[in-house]
């Protein structure tokens, strides 16, 4: 029975450190990778509401016969990878630019160094 | 209406796809010179005007929904009982084409703003790029009739803004907030994909007209999503305790930038209105005897938006009675404002009570009329409050443009070479606090009123921030436009013309309103309100007959 | 090129060599999107991958000043106009945005296969494969665009900060 529901403890395991490490880092870059962690983690979850026991991939093309697991979760689940892939290279330019005129990744120095 | 060479059929879906494909045509168009992509970027915003008040000027006499299918011949598969609705559908009812009318009017005015006072930047290619990508995702999420299609343009409203946020890279506060915002919108887009899979795994649709017919009752998953998707969409939209993203964005963005950043923010809002009362309509608007016991969780949950509504109004005042930074106090400004829109679906939640016969048991449950003018004060709130905050925003960037001051301290005695500027000011001040006979009274007052059946507390803080506001504009308009005239600013002329037309159209929407105030009501607002509470209309345009 | 920057020359070869093979398994993945696992941005991201081993190997000022960045966004603007040229077409054709009008016809990827398992026909798919093409193009040109500008811009003042 528990192994069921090792995907969706994963699910819950990704998203809390995901939070941790946003919530209590002091880097930019560190915060930038939490915010990865918790998109890996709800893409997880899109997956694994779609699978169906003892299923094979939902492709026509010389398939073997059997159930087939849902194909719609795993569409949503693409687009949210290529948000996701958005989201980061702005993230990322931001934060060049913000070393380039701060000259420090620390969030405790940015904030004095903006007073 | 036969003069035009569209069936307004397709006009929804033209809405979208003529900004998207201008977007991607302007890298191309902007080899050729400044001023054609100026220009084309212009008139794609005014043809997608014309459309949009074209089909309002439908859906408002007719009061009929327009649906559209991508890909597909019909809306469902299959019919009758086992009518399946698997493709991605626009649905639009009257308050989704009410929330364009105000993305467009935004949109357009901002764009013709930034035609001269942007003109000796850089980049500006990807500027005009960003701006049409942010209007086709702001009309997207209004029109939508599916969950994640709206969540895919809520993401491309955000990720654009973000990029305009931080627009100017040699200023490191521009960055900052930019950065800021980033990650607030990203994490806020995150748990509302989290909500809408938990949704999916649950009752196995996207489409918003199968799910507000399949929840009908309120168990435990119904009840984790419902505080997921709120959460989520109020740290967007930016309601207190999660706005402290919203003065930095708004206040250091430039400023045509910022008047599109409230076209953004209230498209959150209607997402919002959305949620409570189509998703979970059967569970909070219904009147039957069966769902009695919803009537203490609508009562609970309207109490909390009343709570957050008032502590927005009181953060956003009292902060920015404290402010130097022009710019900044409007965006506190703008804060407060927010808490009135939130104000009358509060009260409509709050006020739901059962009536009882004289031996105790339960007869009907009672909606009490004051309700409906408290949602009719907040809709029409909405569209007097994007006008007013958007003309202090360009008057804000006006000044910046003639000055290079941003600081209340080191300005004074603007009134005398910058006289126009100074006029719309005085209308953007008046309107703002609530004072006849522009169009900030007519919809605070019913506010006020309504706010008063329901706990004469709420109306008086109500009336308290809107006099708190006035004195703290009277300040801004004393320090700024009167007083001595500082020695370097000798020489500052007025704007130019581009500027002084795009915050003339705003003045004069606004006193227009403000004059015919029951013209705009009974046309406009009345139908959006019943479309709101009307949830068994929305559910048959595509399923038929639930 | 300069023997100066960027990796050894042994590096330099192996690259040249491989990315070859790179170009041709993404190009695979993409024009297959129809049939296999697959389609427009998996393919472009490993086209996108091979180029940015490029950018590794050989150095960024370098590929900079091979590849100017207006080009990249006029061949990604190339990619999202087909995209939607593709939905007005739809819109012009039967009426109905993004419908898919070369199936069923006697056109290049017109054919309809059976129903049920049966042996992959490339001939098939509709508008899909010529909308896989269009979102490919956008993604190398777009990905490739973002590693190149990022790697330029931090190695421009890591040498700022190395001559101080």
């Amino acid at each position: 029975m528990i192994s069921f529901g090792i995907p969706y403890l994963a699910v819950v395991g990704l998203i809390l450190i995901g939070l941790f490490a946003l919530v209590f880092k002091k880097n930019l870059i560190k915060m930038v990778i939490g915010i990865t962690i918790i998109e890996s983690g709800v893409n997880l979850f899109l997956i694994t509401l779609g699978y169906r026991e003892g299923s094979i991939a939902p492709i026509y093309t010389s398939s073997p016969g059997g159930i087939m697991s849902l194909p719609v979760p795993q569409a949503l689940t693409l687009t949210s990878i290529v948000i996701g892939v958005a989201v980061l290279a702005l993230m990322l330019s931001l934060v060049i630019h913000i070393y380039r005129h701060y000259g420090t990744l620390n969030v405790n120095k940015i904030a004095e160094g903006e007073k | 209406m036969n003069f035009l060479p569209v069936p307004p059929e397709y006009i929804p879906v033209l809405i979208v796809a003529i900004p998207l494909f201008g977007a991607f045509l302007t890298p191309i168009i902007s080899r050729i010179n400044g001023k054609v992509r100026n220009i084309f970027a212009i008139s794609i915003l005014g043809i997608t005007g014309f459309l949009v008040f074209w089909l309002s000027t439908e859906i408002f006499t007719n009061n009929m929904i327009y649906t559209y299918v991508f890909g597909g011949d019909s809306n469902v598969i299959g019919s009758g009982n086992s009518a399946y609705a698997i493709r991605i559908l626009f649905e639009v009812d009257s308050f989704g084409i009410f929330m364009a009318i105000i993305a467009i009017i935004v949109a357009f005015i901002g764009t013709l703003y930034s035609y001269s006072y942007m003109k000796k930047e850089t980049g500006l290619d990807k500027y005009y790029t960003l701006i049409l990508l942010m209007t086709a995702g702001m009309m997207g999420m209004l029109l939508t009739g599916d969950l994640f299609n709206f969540f895919v343009f809520l993401e491309i409203t955000g990720i654009s803004s973000a990029a305009l946020v931080a627009f100017w890279i040699d200023k490191k506060y521009a960055v900052e907030a930019g950065f800021k915002y980033i990650i607030i919108s990203a994490i806020g887009a995150l748990f509302v994909l989290l909500a809408i899979a938990l949704l999916y795994g649950q009752y196995n649709a996207l489409n918003m007209s199968v799910l507000a017919n399949t929840i009908t009752n309120f168990n435990l998953i119904d009840q984790i999503i419902l505080i997921l998707l709120f959460s989520a969409l109020a740290m967007k939209a930016g309601i207190v305790p999660m706005h402290m993203w919203l003065p930095d964005a708004y206040g250091r963005a430039p400023a045509s930038i910022s008047i599109m950043l409230v076209g953004a923010t209230l498209s959150s809002l209607y997402a919002v209105f959305r949620v409570i009362f189509t998703l979970y309509g059967k569970v909070f608007l219904s009147v039957s005897i069966q769902t009695l016991e919803f009537v203490t969780t609508a009562n609970i949950l309207g109490g909390f938006i009343v709570l957050l509504a008032v502590l927005t109004m009181l953060v956003g005042v009292i902060m920015a009675l404290k402010q130097n930074n022009l710019k900044r106090l409007i965006a506190f400004a703008a804060l407060a404002e927010i808490g009135y829109m939130i104000l009358g679906l509060g009260i409509r939640l709050a006020a739901k009570s059962v009536i009882y016969d004289t031996e105790g048991t339960a007869i009907s449950i009672l909606n009490p009329a004051y309700t409906q003018a408290a949602l009719t004060g907040s809709i029409f709130h909405i569209l007097n409050d994007a006008l007013d905050v958007g003309l202090l925003f360009l008057v804000a960037g006006a000044i910046y443009y003639a000055t290079k001051e941003t600081s209340l301290d080191r300005m004074g005695g603007l009134a005398r070479n910058m006289k126009y500027t100074t006029i719309f000011f005085l209308i953007g001040l008046f309107a703002m606090s609530g004072m006849p006979p522009l169009n900030g009274f007519a919809s605070k007052i019913i506010i006020y009123e309504s706010a008063y059946q329901l706990s004469p507390l709420v109306s008086i803080i109500a009336i308290l921030s809107s006099i708190m506001l006035l004195a703290c504009f009277v300040k801004v308009f004393h320090s700024a436009f009167l007083g001595p005239k500082q020695p370097h600013l000798k020489n500052v002329k007025e704007v130019p013309k581009t500027m002084l037309v795009a915050m003339g159209l705003i003045a004069i929407l606004i006193i227009i309103i403000g004059l015919f105030p029951n013209l705009v009501i009974e046309n406009a607002v009345k139908p959006t309100v019943d479309a709101i509470l009307n949830n068994t209309a929305y559910i048959s345009a595509i399923i038929g007959g639930a | 090129m300069k023997n100066s920057e960027g990796m050894s020359k042994i590096v330099k070869t192996a690259a040249s060599t491989i990315f070859v093979f790179t170009l041709i398994y993404g190009l695979y993945v993409i024009a297959h999107g129809h049939l296999t696992p697959g389609g427009g941005f998996q393919g472009g991201a490993v086209v996108a991958s091979g180029l940015v081993m490029l950018i590794v190997v050989f150095g960024s000022s370098w590929t900079m000043k091979k590849i100017k960045e207006e080009n990249l966004s006029i061949l990604e603007s190339f990619g999202a106009i087909g995209f939607i040229g593709l939905g007005f077409l739809g819109l012009l054709f039967t009426g109905i945005f993004f419908k898919n009008f070369i199936v069923g016809h006697n056109m290049f990827f017109g054919m309809i296969p059976d129903f049920g398992s049966t042996i992959a026909n490339i001939n098939t798919g509709g508008v899909l494969p010529l909308m896989n093409f269009a979102v490919g193009l956008k993604v190398i040109a777009g990905l490739f665009a973002i590693v190149l500008v990022m790697a330029h811009a931090t190695s421009s003042y890591s040498k700022e900060a190395g001559k101080k």
